[in-house]
């Protein structure tokens, strides 16, 4: 029986005085494919925080590849941050991105090796073609597609994604969950998602972790999505995101 | 041209040439984040704030800068201590700061017994008039900013992505206090050269100039360096030929500079 990645136990953050996430109780398993969901304000970024060790955990305990969070080794975890976060106007090409993934810092000069590696990492994600170009002028598919980069440059065990498919058209997305899952099977990583998008965690997802500040399903796209949960984390069941949130077995996982 | 050779003998020309070139790479230097992080505001701040300390040197007959330095490196940690621990913005936290130095400053004035001209050579700089003391404490600084050179790179990383450069366990909080210390010792030492009146402008157009010609940081940080000592050459030039104040001459050099660029770029 393998370790878990990530073992969560009755896990709890309070920001100040606001209870962000509450009792989450998990175990997932290496190269599974988690997708967090639940309504805006639910505690999905504080859960991804919590993981990274970004934020104090005020009861519970999580352990990330046996230890605690913020203890791992920094190369263990790629994480791709929605790209609203970043500043547009910072002189930056593509290569220098990635190799943040790589140093942990940003680069002033890079070597013929690591132009190479990030080239390579770049290759997978698709968007090698657009490696001269800068950042501000990357599309948000493309740019996403280059922190993918930056997230494989260090042959993650876990990839961490918040909202990736923000700002993307349907083909984007598409291409992108393509890339996702032949990084998944070949170095049999585990990835952990924030996302709105039923339709991709009932496709994608083998297991998916519910929250509005407390834990509402954690299991198979299959249990957790169903319609007593649904009414319990959105209020309601039926659109959501311009499309009908599927009921069990509706997509099937 | 001879004349200008002839001023370089001078040993008070040797020593404002020395200040300007240090001043120049500094504050072009970390004027790279100022300009990146939108933080324009702070370096006035900072520059005005340091006031406060200039006027208590001239109140305690002590070297004005030796106090300015620390007077205004506690102010900087004050705004980034006040910024991190509420929710106010990086301005609120300048203004609230800026207000009280500046304060301060025209007390001790007041308090000062005898009538010095002193304030007015800090408030407008007075290139020529920098001593030896001034080069001492001009490089320490200098000396800093080497030290910490490292630090460029994880500064650089946040400044691009805050949320990122936290999830690559980059200190970010730690990093606010070493920027804004060397900033505020840097914005203070080129008060004597340029002024505090215009000290922002020498923390903001060598960058932004710099920022127009290049695609990658590390190149908007090199370039910005080089039109900062060139501007203070040119300037400390044209301040000798046509008699000018040194501070607005070199200004107006990397004004000149920025227009001629970003007029050029948009006819390109």
């Amino acid at each position: 029986m393998t370790d878990p990645v990530v073992d969560c136990h009755d896990a709890s953050v309070t920001l100040g005085e606001f209870q962000a996430l509450r009792d989450v109780t998990m175990a997932l398993d290496p190269g599974s494919f988690l997708a967090v969901m639940g309504p805006n304000g639910a505690g999905k970024s504080t859960f991804m925080k919590a993981l990274m060790g970004l934020v104090p955990l005020s009861g519970g305990s999580i352990t990330v590849l046996g230890n605690r969070p913020g203890e791992h080794v920094r190369r263990e975890i790629g994480y791709i941050p929605q790209i609203k976060t970043l500043d547009r106007n910072f002189p930056a090409l593509p290569m220098e991105l990635v190799l943040t993934g790589l140093r942990g810092t940003w680069p002033w000069r890079i070597t013929a090796s690591e132009r190479e590696t990030a080239h390579e990492a770049m290759k997978i994600a698709g968007v090698d073609h657009r490696i001269g170009v800068p950042i501000g002028k990357l599309s948000g598919g493309e740019l996403q597609r280059v922190y993918l980069a930056r997230a494989f440059v260090r042959e993650p065990k876990i990839v961490l994604l918040d909202e990736p498919a923000t700002g993307m058209d349907r083909r984007g997305e598409a291409d992108m969950y393509s890339v996702l899952d032949k990084y998944r099977s070949k170095h049999g990583a585990t990835v952990i998602m924030i996302t709105h998008d039923w339709e991709a965690a009932h496709h994608h997802a083998t297991q998916v972790l519910l929250l509005d500040r407390g834990m509402i399903g954690y299991g198979a796209p299959g249990d957790v999505l169903v319609e007593d949960n649904m009414r319990r984390a959105f209020g309601h069941v039926g659109h959501h995101h311009s499309m009908t949130i599927p009921i069990s077995g509706d997509c099937g996982a | 041209m001879t004349a200008v050779l002839d001023a370089l003998q001078l040993a008070f020309v040797q020593r404002a040439l020395l200040a300007g070139l240090m001043v120049g790479l500094l504050a072009s230097y970390y004027g790279v984040f100022v300009v990146q992080r939108g933080l324009s505001f702070l370096g006035s701040g900072l520059a005005h704030s340091a006031f406060g300390g200039v006027a208590l040197g001239i109140l305690l007959g002590i070297q004005p800068l030796a106090v300015a330095v620390p007077f205004t490196i506690i102010v900087a940690m004050g705004i980034v201590w006040l910024q991190q621990r509420t929710r106010l913005g990086a301005d609120t936290s300048v203004g609230i700061f800026f207000s009280v130095s500046m304060a301060l400053g025209v007390i001790f004035l007041t308090m000062t017994p005898r009538y010095t001209t002193d304030a007015f050579t800090y408030l407008f700089g007075s290139i020529l008039y920098v001593t030896w003391g001034d080069i001492a404490i001009m490089g320490f600084v200098m000396l800093m900013s080497i030290f910490t050179w490292k630090a460029w790179g994880r500064w650089a990383y946040a400044t691009f992505d805050r949320e990122l450069a936290l999830s690559d366990t980059v200190a970010c909080r730690r990093d606010d206090y070493l920027l804004s210390f060397a900033l505020a010792a840097s914005t203070v030492i080129s008060i004597k050269v340029v002024g505090i009146a215009l000290i922002a402008a020498f923390l903001v157009i060598p960058p932004a100039t710099a920022r127009l010609l290049t695609r990658t940081f590390s190149a908007m940080t090199i370039l910005s360096m080089v039109f900062g000592v060139f501007s203070v050459l040119v300037g400390m030039v044209v301040s000798l030929q046509a008699d000018i104040p040194t501070g607005p001459a070199i200004i107006l050099t990397q004004a000149v500079i920025f227009f001629v660029i970003a007029l050029a770029r948009r006819g390109g």
